[in-house]
């Protein structure tokens, strides 16, 4: 189980009719499908919408209230395929992931379901995560909308808008018989906001009565000749219907003064940008006030060629705002005002850049470019926009670039996968450096500092399968690492599968840490907690065994380093044929911490006895070298200036967030480092015989002690 | 349409913006959700966001906030990013971070108001560094103060700290005392109050920070401590300590606090009559010093032989390891860094790794060298010797183990690791004094450079290379009025990164001057 709690959000999937929901763009689509009278709902968690997935997890209560089925998918693909529920039923269906990244596994299943189309409304909620805080490759998931004919809203960045458009999304894909993409940016799925609830609504049609009642139509099955009908249909039918549903419900928006020279086309998710730059030319103010015509396209794809035209027509110029490239709009926009003979110029991409997020000072810069060549009237004599050139062009702070460090994100305070690294550095000390195929995770945090392993990531799971090439007798093997979230994703086929058919020699690093960490500490089948409504405790070792590997070895400690090192390089100099895996499990500390930490506190206050370790260096003996921060890159490992004189150097110190997990130790032991570490053992609440043996202890350390120092001058005010 | 909107900044309605940059796990969150409960239980729209991105708990991170008065029905539209140039107030949760906040454009001088906390968290870049890595915090406060309207600066994390709270909660008490936000102390209260947990605690380090911002709203940030020189004591009712301190009392006196500080060290590394030889050495020194107008330049050369040498004859070994650890004191010292409690018990493990290179080290020089010097009695050492320890000084069996180890320190004059050290010593001693006669800065450039041999196993190894490579230069340089400045900067480059990369590439220059 999952071991954040979120009882207080589920709390508020409770809100009925008028009341007031306070909370995150994500947790309000959330509620919108509740809201929507939806069947079920899957999708397979990661940054930015891993909360709608968290809060589902933790709200058995309320969807079994509304008879909803929630599942975790295995992967993106598994969640597109879940939606075929929607294909012969009146269910209506939402599934979510991380995109692009997801779409991309999620791609043939969508396909396949858009070509056939839906009967009941079929959702699919994407994270665009894109931009600054992304965590993936930049790119548009629009080419999926496009490719595929899925209809994608792209809706103004505010709650009451946000649900408003997961409700009229389910419509409009019952409307036009297509699956529908809601798309949400990163800042989006975060926004702090309100809006008015309705109640909750049951489904009108059940999982249980389409189980009881199945239906087939061989024309809804991807199959020539079927599948050149749905073509027919997609673009004769389907088509028509979405573009009469997007205009009658006005889901688009056209603000601002009917009439002017100029216009601003935007998509709905960048329209706060677009105003706030706007205020700063002086041609809009704080509450949406705007001097220039705007039309907001909530809805990316399909175009509504009439609005367009619409607005377009008599102006002399439009601006298309849309974020990254290729710039599939402005293209579109081209072409429809082009067939038209519309002469109406369109800009975008020659005033705005090609790629990367559209930030305020970006979309000032475009505008007023756009402003200077088709309305320079319009920009006046007001104050000028804010610009901090000024400041960062002075000495004074263009000094502090060489000063401030880089700080990307990293393994955390105690992380298991930091001495699973730590021992790969000894082992690359020894036998030189190896190729590395990282893959998606947190363990991709080995490719920065201190550590600086890892030479490719390929994809979720694809570790091993991007080390495929490198099967040739050679002296040295491919190192690849695996993820206990990627192999359970997509790695078991297409990486270790792979590795075993084909014999590849490479040696396969799992990582196996109980969770899908990275993206919140989900549970995934090997996760070793019990959780009710999931199967877990399956083993890793037994699943690569189950498909034909044969040299493989479970460290159930990963902080044991030298273990950990003597195995990897047993890995790579074995004479054993075939893929050589090691699964290094312990548990993700953050998880681990917020499991055991309320308990060892209450223990502890309760009066039970309990025993805390903590890892403390003893500064008089570091000498600043810090070897030890090379292997580790713990957080709470630190450096602090000495006061001693004869001292050049900061040393090392472990700060009071230490967790104890002994990667410290065990690293100094396996690389032979300074002896300074110690661990610190603290016995709260000790029992009678714990007093008693430490007093009889104490008191002979004591007198061997004295013995020791007898005769031996000291000079007062000496270091303890 | 309701004519033309106003002009920015008046279009802005009065709209208020807060960027709070933080590191993932300092509470972030919680700060920016104080702000926007406490705006709307005011009557105004707030609005957060973040890019939190992955899950784990470091990383620089921004929080934003913007909060408006309502204008009769309508709602404010507001922003999802901070616009470079109009930030009303940027709260940085740790130095550094108020310096990327500059960076980023985010502080500017008309509008401003920076809320930071002074403390630092290094972070890996700064900390890997075999030298001193650490990033300068003037010059954060260089640009600061340039680039803010207003400073509010100093250690919230210390004082969240001592009132048994976390950062937030100094931080929101800043904020209160700043003003930027046009509502009461009471309702920043009543926005703690609300939230529920650990309230009491919140509202003692909200309090507390609001106090301070507003009596001494600057503390001036420091970038090293003090260092610590204790004097050599007047009478310790031992001759030999006594007889020392008159010795040390005929140096110059800008060189007597580090002499007293080395001698002290030589006579916890071994004893009085080790601290004697060490004066007697620099003595040597300081007459050179003198000779050629040393009170100029504060006795330089004598003050940095004082300085390495000291760290040179106390080397870091087996014996001294052991004894430190069985000092009485440090039990408290551990103690107190666990924040033990009364009741509790508290032991520690040490974590050894003693190889066959160690145990020779502390052998008589001549048994050591000879053991060294047949591969195949070491490699059958090694399986026995060589694998790590943990030993707790806090049984009596761990005890004993370590009081032997530390039984071989005041033997230590015999050993092959003593041996070793002095004949280095002597060498480098020499072409310091060489080089001394040559310039004098070079001949204090030249014993600076001992600070590159520090540590144990690989680690000294690897120090003592570079000090050879280091000193390797010293031909090319005497001949050179700017000779000393090369080594130095040969020195800080090996200490830059581990494999000496910086320092090939400053080696390579030097070659072709």
């Amino acid at each position: 189980m999952a071991e954040r709690s979120f009882a207080r959000e589920v709390e508020d999937l409770k809100l009925g009719a008028g009341e007031v929901f306070r909370g995150e763009g994500i947790l309000a689509i959330t509620k919108a499908l509740l809201q929507s009278g939806v069947s079920y709902v899957a999708g397979y968690q990661g940054s930015p919408i891993s909360h709608l997935m968290d809060v589902l997890a933790d709200a058995k209560d309320v969807l079994a209230d509304l008879g909803v089925h929630f599942e975790t998918s295995a992967s993106e693909a598994t969640a597109a395929a879940t939606l075929s529920a929607s294909v012969m039923y009146p269910l209506r269906g939402a599934v979510t992931w991380k995109s692009t990244a997801g779409t991309n596994v999620a791609a043939d299943a969508l396909s396949n379901l858009s070509s056939g189309g839906v009967t009941g409304g079929a959702l699919i909620v994407i994270g665009e995560d894109y931009g600054e805080g992304s965590s993936i490759m930049q790119e548009r998931s629009h080419a999926y909308a496009l490719k595929s004919q899925i209809w994608l809203l792209d809706p103004r960045p505010n709650l009451p808008t946000l649900v408003r458009m997961v409700e009229e999304g389910f419509e409009l894909s019952e409307a036009s018989n297509t699956p529908v993409m809601l798309e949400v940016r990163i800042r989006t799925c975060h926004v702090h906001g309100q809006f008015v609830c309705k109640d909750n609504r049951k489904p009108s049609y059940t999982l249980r009565q389409a189980l009881e009642n199945p239906a087939r139509d061989v024309s809804r099955i991807v199959l020539p000749p079927a599948s050149f009908v749905h073509e027919k249909e997609k673009l004769e039918r389907r088509m028509p219907a979405a573009i009469e549903f997007v205009k009658s419900r006005k889901l688009n928006e056209i603000m601002g003064p009917v009439e002017g020279d100029v216009g601003v086309i935007t998509l709905g998710g960048l329209y706060n940008t677009t105003l706030r730059a706007l205020e700063y030319l002086g041609l809009a103010d704080a509450y949406g006030e705007t001097r220039v015509p705007l039309y907001v396209l909530n809805v990316a794809y399909p175009l509504i060629e009439e609005e367009l035209i619409a607005f377009c027509q008599g102006k002399k110029a439009v601006l298309m705002i849309e974020e990254g490239a290729p710039d599939y709009i402005e293209r579109d926009l081209n072409t429809i005002l082009r067939r038209r003979d519309i002469s109406t110029r369109v800009c975008g991409k020659d005033v705005l850049p090609m790629g990367g997020e559209y930030t305020t000072p970006v979309m000032i810069k475009g505008l007023d470019e756009f402003l200077k060549l088709h309305a320079r009237e319009l920009l006046g004599n007001g104050p000028p926009p804010p610009d901090p050139g000024p400041v960062l062009s002075d000495l004074r702070v263009k000094a502090l670039a060489e000063v401030v460090p880089p700080r990307p994100p990293g393994f955390c305070i105690g992380c298991p996968e930091r001495p699973i690294f730590a021992a790969m550095k000894l082992v690359e000390q020894e036998l030189g450096l190896h190729h590395v195929s990282a893959d998606i995770g947190c363990h991709l945090f080995s490719i920065l500092p201190p550590f600086n392993i890892g030479a490719t990531t390929m994809g979720y799971g694809l570790g091993p399968a991007s080390a495929s090439a490198f099967n040739v007798p050679s002296n040295k093997r491919s190192i690849s690492v695996l993820g206990d979230g990627g192999f359970w994703h997509n790695g078991l086929a297409s990486s270790i599968g792979n590795a075993v058919f084909n014999k590849h020699d490479g040696v396969t690093l799992i990582v196996d840490n109980f969770y899908s960490a990275a993206t919140g500490g989900q549970d995934i089948p090997s996760s070793r907690a019990l959780n009710p409504r999931r199967k877990t405790n399956n083993s890793i070792v037994d699943a690569v065994k189950g498909i034909g590997a044969r040299w493989v070895r479970q460290i159930d400690r990963t902080y044991d380093v030298a273990r950990m090192r003597d195995t990897l390089r047993e890995a790579l100099t074995t004479k054993s044929e075939g893929p050589k895996i090691i699964v290094a499990s312990s548990e993700c500390m953050l998880n681990k911490q917020r499991r055991v930490k309320p308990l060892i506190a209450k223990a502890i206050k309760g009066g039970e006895r309990v025993v805390k370790e903590k890892f403390g260096v003893d500064g008089d003996i570091c000498s600043g070298d810090h070897a030890c921060i090379r292997l580790s890159g713990c957080p709470s490992l630190t450096v602090q200036h000495s006061e001693d004189p004869l001292k050049d150097d900061p040393i090392a110190a472990i700060d009071e967030n230490c967790v104890g997990c002994g990667n410290c130790g065990e690293v100094a032991e396996a690389a032979a480092l300074c002896p300074s570490f110690y661990r610190a053992e603290t016995i709260h609440n000790p029992t009678a015989f714990d007093r008693g043996l430490h007093r009889l202890r104490a008191a002979v350390i004591l007198w061997l002690e004295t013995r020791r120092m007898r005769g031996r001058a000291r000079l007062a005010g000496e270091q303890a | 349409m309701t004519g033309a909107p106003a002009r920015w900044p008046e279009g802005g309605g009065g709209r208020i913006s807060i960027a709070i940059l933080a590191m993932g796990g300092q509470g972030g969150g919680v700060l920016a959700d104080w702000i926007v409960t406490l705006a709307e239980r005011q009557g105004w729209a707030a609005q957060s966001t973040s890019v939190p991105g992955v899950a784990q708990r470091t990383g620089a991170t921004i929080y934003y906030i913007e909060t408006a008065p309502p204008r009769g029905d309508a709602l404010p539209v507001l922003a999802l990013m901070p616009t470079p140039g109009d930030v009303d107030c940027v709260m940085a949760a740790e130095l550094m971070e108020a310096g990327r906040s500059v960076l980023r454009g985010l502080v500017t001088p008309d509008r401003t108001t920076l809320i930071a906390s002074t403390h630092r968290a290094p972070a890996v870049v700064e900390k890997q560094a075999p030298g001193d890595g650490v990033a300068d915090p003037h010059a954060v406060v260089t640009a600061t103060d340039f680039a803010a309207k207003r400073v509010i600066a100093f250690d919230m994390e210390q004082l969240a700290k001592s009132n048994g709270s976390v950062i937030s909660a100094t931080m929101l008490g800043a904020l209160a005392a700043a003003e930027v936000l046009p509502f009461p102390r009471e309702a920043f209260e009543a926005t703690i109050r609300a939230g529920g947990t650990g309230v009491e605690a919140s509202l003692r380090a909200f309090a507390a920070a609001l106090a301070q911002a507003k009596a001494k709203p600057v503390e001036p940030v420091q970038r090293f401590p003090q260092k610590k020189f204790v004097a050599w004591p007047a009478a310790t009712g031992n001759a030999e300590f006594d007889e020392l301190g008159v010795r040390i009392g005929r140096f110059p006196a800008e060189a007597r606090p580090m002499i007293a500080a080395g001698a002290r060290k030589l006579v916890d590394h071994l004893d009085a009559a080790y601290a004697g030889e060490y004066l007697d050495r620099l003595a040597e020194f300081a007459e050179a010093d003198r000779a050629v107008g040393g009170a100029a330049r504060g006795f330089a050369f004598t003050v940095a032989a004082a300085k390495y040498l000291a760290g040179a004859m106390a080397y870091d070994d087996l014996p001294r390891v052991a004894d430190l650890k069985l000092r009485a004191g440090r039990q408290t010292r551990v103690r107190r860094e666990v924040g033990a409690n009364e009741g509790s018990i508290v032991t520690t493990t040490e974590y050894f790794h003693p190889r066959v290179e160690e145990m020779c080290a502390t052998l008589p020089a001549k048994f050591g060298a000879w053991i060294e010097a047949r591969p195949r009695l070491v490699a059958r050492l090694r399986k026995v010797v060589d694998r790590g320890r943990r030993i707790s000084p806090n049984t009596i069996s761990g005890y004993l183990m370590l009081a032997l180890v530390a039984q071989q320190g005041p033997k230590r004059r015999g050993s092959l690791r003593h041996v070793r050290e002095m004949a280095h010593i002597e060498a480098w001693l020499d072409a310091a004094k060489a080089a001394f006669g040559v310039d004098y800065d070079l001949g204090v450039a030249v014993l600076g450079c001992r600070r590159l041999v520090k540590g144990y196993s690989d680690t000294h190894a690897r120090g003592l290379s570079k000090f050879d490579r280091v000193m390797g230069a010293l031909p090319l340089l005497k001949a050179r009025a700017d000779g000393a400045v090369w080594l130095d900067r040969l020195t800080r480059a090996a200490l830059a990164d581990e494999k000496g990369v910086a320092l090939d590439g400053v080696l390579k220059t030097v070659a072709t001057l």
